[in-house]
């Protein structure tokens, strides 16, 4: 059991990322019922904003300096791209029946990938992306990089300010009387459109940061990235309570510690040693989701909503 | 209600998505010279043109390209213009069906090249069988696809007679790596990983076979998911696992990441793995951890060869935009295979191509015999290559283009 601290930073690290991203699920579900398929393209076309930042950057810059031109670059594209979908995808469909915007952001999905596929230079295959300098950094058995303490220091960060600005400020306030209820909100003079592209901005420019976490971890992007990570970003919403931000980053965490759990010691239960390893670590996952769905059906922090449909 | 439903319904569309992009393949027809006039003979091309095998897929794409303007500019065969059509399989088994699909269809193709993947080959080999088109793979290194399932278990038997490689097979692909890292690398504690494909699996068990037989010891095992790219959990364990050699079955993709990650982690062992790591991408993505890593791959390498030197001039002057990787040679030597058995087929029926070419051709094939770019191109009774050299490489540099050293080549010597 040695190997334990080291398993649960690795948990923890693959959980805050995917927790980044399903705070974008979470806020647009949470206000306009949207699951928001594009949100995994979002993220990964965060990543080439990024990477066209650095490129553009003159060779031998170094990646600290670079690193907040990066994130501008990432959020900035990120959050285009969302704001451009909602006004021209999902808006035009806003009355429509349920499966109307789900299937366009599904097609839009597809589309962001293809149009990185075949317009990103040399986006056929991986890119590398530059890494943090310096070595590795030891704490006790646990073994980090530069880019992990980027991730386990941004995650947090960005959930407190998240959470200052929903409670705290106008327009956050704003977003919690629309996710009980538009209409009224309406009424009393909230500007909801506001309302909506906020949402979608904020979860857009998590994304963002989370795909400059990813490069740094990794040392690469793809065009496909977005839809895995994308989805598991989704399980972690549905985890930890749709709607619920706090909820996205426990469920996230959730997710990163069973993957990471099931890989290092299911193989070590007795008779199941066929059932265990990285292979069977989505397996896992999801069972753990369905577990948690059967017992709570709301999710881990979600509230138990009177249906409005 | 509603909402359940809602979420029943994203998760039935989201598997309909997955699909879609798997098959989200793409033809990338390439009109060779129509120059010489008289009849066009098709050699379809499938490998994965996007994706993340791309790098390999497109050197395979241009060697047969330029294996079939040079049969052109030489008049090769007599009122025959070679075309190729290439078709993108992005490595997903599906893909490579429909596209075998197409290529049967058209009736001016006599001959396929490709695929990269075996997990795709098998998906192909019966549709090209059935309709008795010719197929030399440039890659494939799985050895059921030429001697059956049973081939480890002494019975050997060709499932499909349509069905040609240049490359040679992982039965010595996995114990001449080994022989050489037991032997000559000193190397004692295996932890062996795999993605569970066939390619990936199946060399990752004839190496761990002739390992232990060496005397090694292998002290862990684990099977990694190749749609991901974190592999934390499973670097730890191999940390842990005290190791001195990493095999890795499987392709750069995830070998790339899991080398860096697992280096990241503190374990100092190399990776090693067969010929689906030894590509400039595998560089790239593992970085300055991948420096020490080893790969081996089929026949000596082709800078070294005196017949390679005109087909790496050539490549050149063709201007091709991707390098030639490590299937280019096999590549040409595959579509000029078939070039040599069409040419036979052609000389045999008065310079006219008969009737029932395709299967006149498979015949043709068993007597090619000639010097191409990896030494001497002919096949044994089941379709392999008679060719079963292999080379170990070292990664020496960062560089993408030459980080790639050969440090041995030879042919595998069985212990069995």
């Amino acid at each position: 059991m040695h190997e334990l601290p080291q398993q649960l930073v690795n948990g923890l690290l693959l959980g805050s990322m995917y927790g980044l991203i399903a705070i974008g699920y979470t806020m647009v579900y949470g206000i306009v019922q949207l699951i928001n398929f594009a949100h995994g393209e979002i993220f990964m076309t965060g990543g080439f904003g990024a990477l066209t930042v650095w490129l553009w950057l003159p060779a031998g810059t170094s990646v600290w300096a670079a690193l907040p031109l990066m994130l501008i670059g990432a959020i900035f594209v990120s959050t285009t791209i969302a704001i451009g979908a909602e006004r021209f995808a999902y808006r035009p469909l806003r009355g429509a029946p349920r499966l109307a915007p789900l299937i366009t952001a599904i097609g839009l999905s597809l589309a962001l990938q293809q149009a990185v596929w075949a317009w990103y230079p040399e986006a056929k295959s991986a890119r590398s992306f530059p890494e943090l300098p310096g070595g590795s950094i030891h704490i006790g058995s646990v073994t980090m990089q530069p880019g992990d303490i980027f991730l386990l220091i941004t995650a947090p960060i960005c959930m407190v300010a998240l959470g200052y600005f929903v409670m705290k400020t106008r327009i956050g306030r704003g977003m919690q009387a629309t996710a009980q209820d538009p209409d009224t909100a309406k009424l009393m003079g909230i500007n909801t459109d506001r309302v909506i592209v906020v949402a979608f901005a904020i979860g857009a420019a998590f994304a963002g940061i989370a795909a400059v976490a990813r490069g740094l971890k990794y040392g690469q992007i793809d065009f496909r990235m977005g839809f895995i990570l994308g989805l598991k970003a989704f399980t972690a919403a549905v985890l930890g309570g749709i709607g619920n931000i706090y909820g996205a980053m426990i469920g996230g965490v959730v997710l990163g510690l069973a993957e990471s759990m099931a890989t290092a010691y299911i193989n070590d239960v007795p008779g199941m040693d066929k059932l265990g390893g990285q292979s069977w670590a989505d397996v896992w996952a999801f069972v753990l989701l369905i577990v948690v769905l059967l017992v709570r059906p709301q999710g881990l922090l979600g509230e138990r909503v009177a249906d409005r449909a | 209600m509603r909402q359940r439903s809602l979420i029943a319904i994203t998760a039935a569309l989201t598997a309909g998505a997955l699909t879609l992009t798997a098959c989200g393949s793409r033809d990338d027809k390439d009109d060779g010279d129509e120059a010489g006039g008289g009849t066009t003979v098709v050699i379809g091309v499938d490998a994965p043109l996007t994706g993340e095998l791309s790098a390999l897929g497109l050197g395979i794409r241009n060697s047969v390209d330029l294996a079939t303007k040079q049969a052109n500019e030489k008049k090769y065969v007599d009122g025959v213009t070679f075309k190729i059509e290439a078709l993108d399989d992005q490595g997903q088994p599906s893909s490579g069906q429909t596209n075998a699909t197409k290529l049967v269809a058209d009736k001016d193709v006599l001959g396929a090249v490709g695929p990269l993947n075996s997990s795709v080959a098998e998906s192909m080999q019966k549709v090209f069988d059935d309709a008795k088109l010719v197929q030399v793979s440039p890659a494939n290194t799985n050895p059921a696809l030429t001697q059956g399932p049973d081939w480890n278990g002494g019975k050997k038997e060709r499932p499909y007679k349509s069905y040609f490689r240049t490359a040679t097979t992982d039965a010595i692909q996995g114990p001449f790596a080994a022989q050489y890292l037991y032997n000559k690398a000193k190397k004692k504690k295996v932890f062996v990983v795999d993605d569970k494909k066939t390619y990936g699996a199946g060399l990752a068990a004839t190496f761990k076979d002739e390992f232990t037989k060496l005397g090694g010891k292998v002290v862990g095992t684990e099977h990694i998911n190749p749609d991901t790219k974190d592999f934390g959990a499973v670097a730890t364990k191999i940390r842990n696992s005290d190791a001195d050699l990493v095999y890795y079955g499987g392709e750069y993709p995830q070998a790339g990441p899991l080398s860096k990650q697992m280096k990241q982690a503190g374990s100092k062992a190399p990776l090693v793995g067969g010929d689906g790591i030894y590509s400039a991408d595998f560089i790239k993505l593992s970085g300055k951890q991948g420096v020490g890593d080893y790969a081996t791959s089929v026949g000596q390498p082709v800078e070294e060869l005196p017949s390679a030197k005109e087909f790496i001039a050539n490549y050149k002057k063709a201007g091709f935009k991707e390098a030639y990787e490590a299937y280019g040679g096999y590549s040409y030597d595959s579509a000029w295979a078939i070039i040599e058995a069409v040419k036979k087929v052609v000389d045999d029926n008065d310079g006219k191509l008969p009737d029932d070419a395709r299967a006149k051709v498979i015949d043709a094939m068993k007597d090619v015999s000639f010097d191409g770019v990896t030494g001497k191109v002919s096949f044994d009774e089941y379709g392999d290559a008679t060719n079963k050299q292999l080379t170990v490489y070292q990664v020496k540099t960062t560089d993408p283009k030459s980080g790639w050293k050969p440090v041995e080549s030879g042919t595998y010597t069985g212990t069995n």
